[in-house]
């Protein structure tokens, strides 16, 4: 049962062959008896998913269910649930009731998916191991000595391990990809703006994304058909229309053009990666795809420009956590100063405050231009070295992660060495672009991420050749029936 | 030694929108404290603003009448600083990319000369919440309902040279606003409010001195007096030897009294930058155009028309202009008594604007409506009254009455024209005071023009003010020559 | 190292972050160590090079002055940690 596809259960449920109740209560059942050891869920909703799931049944019943009612979803504690604790994993909310719903929760409560809970996450979306949370680190369901990744960690657990057929995300430097890569899962970042961020609680809001976390890629373009699209409420939105992501998935790879950046297959690189993603791209020359060797002159300045801008917007879209109409508040402040510093002192953690206080630096008087000016001014280099990319390739292909999964405690003592880990994914949120995480390979017994970089708004396009490879390998279903037991 | 004052005004206005600048609270003033903060207004977690067309709409406004160039492409920003009536822990403003540069008002002097005073920008920006210092178990409560409401910030450049010109600038500006419809300017609520930065230095000497702002003064006559306090506490404090400091002070009314601000005592350091929630606003000719187009008369334009179209004097006609609501009700004034257009502009601002000074009531609830008062003028310009009498009809329209012409016929007043029934009032006044008569006669030119006026007055006394003057004049001379 | 110690308590003051004194000398270590990988930053050539703030470029949409929000002070006020008399409060505030 916990390993059945999006479409699987969408199509049980049609068939009759098992009602939402029963499949919603197996998940929680699964999830009582085995998270305890992976930590992947902050919040269990399991009253209000068994009423949703009874409206499903009885719509199904009365053919009025729409395609997806009734299947099951895990959302990443980022996400504003009305009424439901949202923490962002952080102490600074963890007595936080939502008073509204974001918007990629309304629409998926549109669909009739029902909520199974809030993933575990790294605090304010800060990590790329999930060890940052307030509420303890996710274990990867592969090793449970390995971190699962971050920051959506929690959601890439919960699917892995099988306690959700898929999850939200979101991806600010590779939030989605990275813990996809790590958990053997597929992971799409979409464009910037094709998903609202409305109830999405900020990190860097330019680059901030959502998306969908799943076990292939035909169930990320179901995923994407229910999140995707223009939102009135967040003027990043994009109100170009959106399309049928399924539609495509079908399409045939000939003649399409893969580059393969010299500079993601340098130094630092895994050698076992290397090979896995290697060989991953032979599958897509079998498939008609040709490989391009091409260059992306600016790729180092993607990390340093990153840990400008992302500390830079944080340290002023977390300003709002000040004790005063949500969130910690210290005890017994002896005046206003004191109710700001202990509140905020108390409510984040280590990593948080490391990114508040190097974003205040870079935007204090006398530093601006040569921090923040000039990291815009990377950042636009970046781009264009995409924008470059792209009227030679269709996509753009490489290693999701440096490194599999690593072991916890690992790496968090050094910040910088942690940064590193996202070589491969922040340009691309930099540059707004789509990407997407499938797995490839094994190495170290661990799942390997191969991603695809697309063009603006080509989401259909990475899902086709993501759902193509997967017709025609089996890293996706190998690596998760390799998952905790 | 002789000091020169240099003062430069940044005035907040609060635009007139439905709806706040990136929320859909309502703006409405004086409502049950946080009943109109929303989720975005309080900054919840998660939330996002969505920038108002009509705020811009006004700006640009603001920016035509004030002969700006109107930017085709601004921007937000944010001004990072920590205040609990400043829910997000940022302002968003526009510090980089304003929507509106470089314009001027021309304000009138003492001398009735004109002063082009500079407006370097103005800028859209959110308003902030506020504090209330009542103690509530020590604390101090935060009422979030303007927090998100419109403003534009108007910054002149520093070119007063006193508090007279501030307050004369001060007063442009609320007249421009208020013509254009994007706020009410009211000060003692808060629409308008205005910081000032002042500075003093030695007459000749080309460099600025050292300046002070003076926060949220809220009134005209506090804006005189605070400048005036501010100027004189620098010029002592240089002259025994001290140094300006620039710092942020707040005027105490009270004391009269400006001291500096506690809570701005930190350093700051507000770290702008561009806000990753908002896009760039990018307007064309074609919308700055329609909104030209959709701009009411402006005082200037209209204060021409009147000179040209009424024949009154540059004076008359900007005192009418003052205001929209003034100009409109000279107008219906002139329409309704068909009469001369300057008669008219001397009632409205000789007799009304006295009586709505004297009651401390403004145009807008006059007792007196135009229509009423045209009505009233009618009389006078028919002579069915002389002017003298159109006094009392004027108060007794200001206490109630329906129209001149019911206080005219229920009293009586009307203009006693009847020569024979004046030649028998000037008989009689003139037999009953043969004495005056008498050293009449025997007086010089001089005497009698003022000896005259006794007789005129008799005779007025008694026809009870009816009687026609002119006509009076032309048979008492008549009668004392003979 | 770029920073102090000292220039680390700054910075804190204005994030408004209590640090524990004996945690100030592994955050000046780490946001150093940061700040010297950020530096290679200064090795791009962006002469000419306009910043880019959001990836799109798009415009900003613009909202009608309509009033769509109601009074939900009870509701939103629940999270808050002290209210009286529907205001938020806070120590004193002195001007």
């Amino acid at each position: 049962m916990h390993r059945k596809t999006l479409a699987d259960i969408a199509l049980g449920l049609e068939k009759k062959e098992f009602s939402s109740v029963e499949i919603t209560t197996s998940f929680f059942e699964r999830i009582k008896q085995l998270d305890p050891d992976i930590n992947s869920f902050i919040t269990v909703t399991d009253e209000q998913a068994l009423i949703k799931a009874k409206l499903a049944d009885k719509q199904r019943a009365n053919n009025t269910a729409s395609p997806l009612a009734g299947v099951p979803i895990a959302h990443k504690d980022i996400f504003c649930t009305e009424g439901v604790k949202t923490t962002c994993g952080s102490k600074m909310l963890d007595n936080f009731l939502s008073p509204y719903n974001a918007t990629v929760i309304e629409k998926c409560e549109a669909a009739g998916l029902v909520m199974l809970g809030k993933t575990n996450m790294d605090e304010f979306a800060m990590g790329s191991s999930n060890e940052t949370s307030f509420y303890g680190p996710v274990h990867n369901p592969h090793n449970l000595n390995c971190v699962p990744g971050g920051s959506s960690g929690g959601s890439a657990a919960a699917v892995a391990a099988g306690f959700a057929p898929a999850a939200t995300g979101t991806d600010t430097g590779g939030s989605i990809r990275q813990p996809a890569a790590f958990c053997g899962i597929t992971g799409l970042k979409p464009t910037y703006g094709r998903i609202s961020r409305w109830g999405m609680i900020a990190f860097a809001s330019s680059l901030d994304q959502a998306g969908p976390m799943t076990q292939n890629a035909e169930d990320a373009a179901l995923l994407m058909n229910v999140m995707a699209g223009f939102d009135p409420k967040d003027s990043t939105s994009s109100d170009k229309p959106t399309e049928d992501y399924t539609a495509k998935l079908n399409v045939s790879l000939k003649g399409k053009k893969i580059g393969l950046p010299r500079q993601f297959f340098s130094q630092g690189l895994d050698p076992a990666i290397e090979q896995s993603v290697r060989d991953a791209l032979t599958v897509y020359e079998k498939l008609g795809a040709t490989l391009v060797d091409i260059e992306l002159p600016n790729a180092d300045l993607a990390t340093p420009a990153y840990y400008v801008i992302a500390p830079a917007e944080c340290s002023s879209n977390l300003s709002r956590f000040d004790g005063v109409r949500f969130g910690h508040r210290c005890e017994n402040p002896a005046n206003l100063a004191d109710l700001y510093s202990r509140s905020r002192g108390e409510g984040f953690g280590d990593e948080v405050k490391r990114r508040i206080l190097v974003g205040t630096y870079v935007l204090s008087a006398g530093f601006y231009d040569a921090y923040y000016l000039q990291a815009q001014k990377a950042r636009r280099l970046i781009k264009n070295d995409y924008l470059n990319a792209f009227e030679q390739v269709d996509f753009i292909a490489g290693p999701t992660a440096p490194s599999t999964a690593f072991s916890l405690n690992n790496e968090i003592e050094d910040p910088v060495a942690m940064y590193l880990n996202d070589i491969y994914t922040i340009a691309v949120n930099l540059a707004g672009l789509p990407a997407l995480s499938i797995p490839c390979g094994i190495a170290s017994k661990l799942p390997v991420g191969l991603q695809l970089i697309g063009n603006y708004f080509s989401e259909a396009d990475l899902l086709n050749a993501g759902h193509q490879f997967q017709q025609n390998t089996d890293w996706h279903t190998q690596l998760l029936a390799q998952s905790v037991r | 030694m002789n000091w020169e004052t240099v003062i430069g005004l940044e005035v907040h206005v609060q635009l007139a929108t439905k709806s706040k600048i990136f929320s859909g609270s309502s703006t409405t003033f004086g409502a049950e404290a946080n009943t109109q903060a929303s989720l975005i207004d309080l900054g919840m977690p998660g939330t996002l603003p969505v920038f108002n067309e009509e705020a811009l709409r006004m700006a640009v406004k603001f920016g035509l009448a004030s002969h700006s160039s109107i930017n085709h492409r601004s921007a937000f920003d944010r001004k990072n600083y920590f205040y609990p009536d400043l829910p997000k822990g940022y302002q968003t403003t526009q510090l980089h990319e304003a929507i509106v540069n470089h314009g001027y008002v021309d304000i009138p002097l003492e001398n009735n000369e004109y002063k082009r005073i500079n407006v370097l920008r103005a800028h859209l920006e959110e308003d902030a919440g506020k504090s209330l210092h009542e103690d509530f178990q020590g604390h101090s409560g935060i009422d979030l309902n303007r927090a998100g409401t419109p403003l534009i910030e108007i910054v002149s450049e520093p070119e007063l040279s006193n508090a007279k010109e501030a307050v004369a600038y001060l007063r442009i500006i609320h007249t421009l606003i208020r013509y254009l419809g994007i706020s009410d300017g009211n000060m003692a609520e808060g629409s308008m409010r205005c910081d000032a930065n002042v500075s003093v230095r030695p007459v000749g000497q080309k460099e600025l001195g050292t300046r002070t702002e003076i926060k949220n003064i809220n009134s005209f006559r506090f804006v005189e007096r605070a400048i005036n306090t501010e100027v004189e506490r620098q010029i002592d404090l240089i002259e025994s030897g001290g140094r300006v400091i620039q710092a942020t002070r707040l005027y105490d009314s009270i004391k009269n009294e400006t001291r500096p601000m506690r809570s701005k005592e930190e350093a700051n350091d507000y770290r702008y930058f561009p806000c990753p929630d908002l896009l760039p606003i990018e307007i064309d000719d074609a919308y700055i155009e329609a909104v030209r187009d959709s701009l009411p008369e402006l005082p200037d334009q209209k204060a021409t028309r009147f000179q040209k179209d009424y024949q009154l004097s540059a004076y008359d006609a900007e005192v009418l202009v003052v205001s929209r609501e003034l100009a409109d009700y000279f107008e219906r004034c002139v329409q309704t008594s068909k009469a001369d257009a300057k008669l008219c502009a001397n009632w409205v601002t000789g007799t009304l604007l006295g009586a709505l000074n004297k009651g401390a009531t403004d145009i807008e609830q006059s007792p007196v409506s135009a229509e009423k008062l045209g009505g009233l003028i009618a009389r006078i310009a028919d002579s069915t009254i002389s002017g003298k009498i159109a006094k009392t009809v004027f108060d007794a329209l200001w206490d109630g009455a329906n129209s001149a012409d019911e206080v005219i016929e229920k009293e009586g007043l009307r203009q006693v024209t009847d020569s024979s029934a004046i030649q028998g009032l000037v008989n009689e006044v003139v037999d009953q005071n043969p004495e005056q008569v008498e050293s009449y006669r025997a007086a010089d030119e001089k005497k009698r023009k003022k000896m005259f006026g006794f007789f005129v007055g008799q005779i007025m006394k008694a026809s009870k003010g009816k009687a026609n003057p002119q006509q009076v004049n032309q048979l008492l001379l008549e009668k004392l020559e003979k | 190292m770029p920073l102090d110690e000292n220039q680390v308590n700054n910075i804190a003051q204005l994030a408004h972050i209590e640090i524990n004194p004996e945690d100030i000398s592994h955050y000046t270590r780490d946001i150093s160590n940061i700040l010297d990988m950020v530096k290679q930053l200064e090795q791009a050539s962006t002469t000419d090079i306009e910043p880019l703030s959001n990836p799109l470029e798009q415009i900003q949409r613009l909202r009608a002055d309509v009033v769509t929000e109601s009074n939900q002070r009870d509701k939103l006020q629940e999270n808050a940690p002290l209210t009286e008399k529907g205001l938020f409060l806070v120590p004193k505030v002195i001007e």
